[in-house]
């Protein structure tokens, strides 16, 4: 990717391979994340996005057989070393699932504090800032602020996505990873998640994935299609698609295969 | 013939459904038909009398009965949680398989054998019959049939929340506890009150066990009373005033048994409505 080199590197892969025991779902993937861009991955279903992505915060490795090879650089540190402990690390990278998750026992308050909780106690005042600024940033403060102490569920699945955007923001981590954050969301809510990605960028950087390749132009500055367990092409999103330099890019996105 | 077939077996399920409920419809009927004449104030505040007289209730038997079944929901309840958190998180290797092929094991064990082994192990060293051992056998019945339910329970939380927790940066075990237990915490609570039911009626490990008492008692180290005992003195015993006794006191578990069904079911509504 042609970084400029005035735009502060946050995030890098070197030749990533994820692995599901021998069989590898990503292969050699070198992608730079500038800080403060929205990075979206495409590529049909089963190319290795998701798994990619799940990489970027060591939860590849949680699921049943999961390995890699390579390594991801934050700031310049690969995360992959021995001496980082993957459970602080994810207090530093955030993510949102494709499903709202939110935590079913505990009310739209406690749900936003679990991952400050999880960083310690602090006090009640400091606590109830750090949820209405998760809220406000994740769009939904207006909608939640009369009802803060009542049931996650009750929220619709937009709200409850967002909900899951503010619990994912509220410890402040420097990356956020979006795995299809509006699969399972209509049009409304849908356009709310992406006007948020345009928000978040200023304070932290985005990769998302998505097989909607209108969302992608929409949302991200760079692009990257992923095909087989590969990153085929990586650039500038409007580069990308109005001027892709592999032809198998091309073929995607005018919708010829995937 | 098509239609035909459909309503006719339609018709051979509903019988089958029907007998099932009619099982339960007689046992309480009978129960009450015989049973609810001799229970009066006394019955639940009164010792037994001498034989012969007539009078007297089952005070000892009902109070050894919470006391018996608390105590082992005390040594159970904590070690079968504990054991089915750990089957459902952690029990896919080898020694998962051991605990989950132990407990099987355990559930289909006879009780009156649970029984003969609280007094190989409780009684016999100590020369003495007591409401403590009786309690360690209805707990060893209890922990199996615990920890398997609640291993159900778990398993069902979606693990998609599992890895939301993993995600914020939650450990392992408080993944565990915070969130997916919390989330199973209605089935869990429902299959611990089915437990409890279960052995609350559970006569044969504690006939060498807490072996029963004619006396109220609150001491834990002595025999001591529970109604399903007292239903088994009373039932095989010469005198038409214990029969009618028998049949009261067996109203009595009964409606115990039913009550703590109904309050499981409770909680399972409560709570169920909420998991996805």
């Amino acid at each position: 990717m042609a970084a400029s080199a005035n735009v502060r590197l946050r995030l890098e892969t070197v030749r990533l391979t994820a692995l599901f025991t021998r069989t590898a779902a990503v292969r050699e993937v070198s992608i730079l994340f500038p800080a403060h861009t929205v990075t979206a991955i495409i590529g049909p279903s089963g190319c290795g996005k998701s798994t990619f992505l799940r990489c970027l915060n060591r939860m590849h490795e949680l699921s049943e057989g999961g390995w890699v090879t390579g390594k991801v650089l934050l700031d310049e540190v690969d995360i992959y070393a021995s001496d980082v402990n993957p459970i602080q690390l994810r207090r530093r990278i955030g993510m949102v699932f494709q499903r709202p998750t939110p935590f079913p026992t505990m009310s739209i308050y406690d749900n936003v504090a679990a991952g400050l909780r999880v960083n310690g106690r602090r006090p009640r005042g400091e606590m109830d800032e750090a949820v209405e600024r998760a809220l406000r940033q994740a769009a939904l403060w207006d909608e939640a602020k009369d009802r803060l102490h009542a049931s996650a569920l009750e929220l619709s699945g937009g709200q409850q996505q967002r909900l899951c955007i503010a619990r994912a923001i509220a410890p402040q981590p420097e990356i956020l990873l979006l795995d299809e954050p509006t699969a399972s969301l209509d049009p409304a809510g849908t356009q709310r998640i992406e006007e948020l990605c345009h928000e978040l960028k200023r304070l932290y950087t985005i990769v998302i994935v998505t097989h909607n390749l209108q969302q992608a132009a929409r949302v991200s500055d760079y692009t990257a299609f992923f095909y087989m367990g590969g990153l085929v092409e990586v650039g500038r999103t409007h580069e990308l698609f109005t001027t892709p330099r592999v032809e198998q890019t091309e073929q995607y996105i005018t919708g010829r295969f995937g | 013939m098509r239609k035909l077939t459909s309503a006719l077996m339609t018709a051979v399920v509903a019988l089958m459904a029907f007998t099932a409920v009619l099982a339960l419809l007689l046992i309480v009927g009978d129960l009450i038909a015989k049973g609810a004449s001799s229970i009066d104030w006394a019955f639940f505040t009164k010792s037994p009398v001498p034989a012969g007289e007539t009078g007297g209730g089952v005070a000892n038997a009902i109070v050894g009965t919470g006391i018996i079944v608390g105590l082992a929901a005390l040594i159970g309840l904590p070690i079968g949680i504990g054991a089915g958190l750990f089957l459902a998180e952690y029990g896919s290797g080898r020694l998962g398989f051991l605990v989950r092929f132990i407990a099987d094991v355990l559930n289909g064990t006879p009780s009156i054998v649970i029984g003969i082994f609280a007094w190989t192990w409780m009684v016999k060293p100590v020369g003495r019959f007591s409401a403590l051992a009786g309690s360690g056998a209805l707990a060893i019945l209890m922990i199996p049939m615990i920890a398997r339910t609640t291993e159900e329970m778990v398993r069902l939380v979606p693990h998609s929340l599992r890895e939301a927790a993993l995600a914020l940066g939650y450990p392992r075990w408080r993944t565990s506890l915070r969130v997916v237990a919390r989330t199973a915490l209605g089935g869990i609570v429902t299959g611990c009150l089915v437990g409890i039911a279960r052995v609350a009626g559970e006569t044969a490990p504690l006939l060498f066990t807490a072996l029963g008492n004619l006396n109220f008692t609150t001491n834990v180290a002595q025999p001591m009373q529970t109604l399903s005992l007292q239903i088994y003195v009373y039932a095989t015993g010469p005198f038409d005033e214990w029969h009618r006794m028998a049949w009261a006191a067996a109203l009595v578990l009964m409606a115990l048994v039913l009550v703590l069904a109904l309050v499981a079911r409770w909680v399972t509504r409560q709570r169920y409505g909420r998991v996805r």
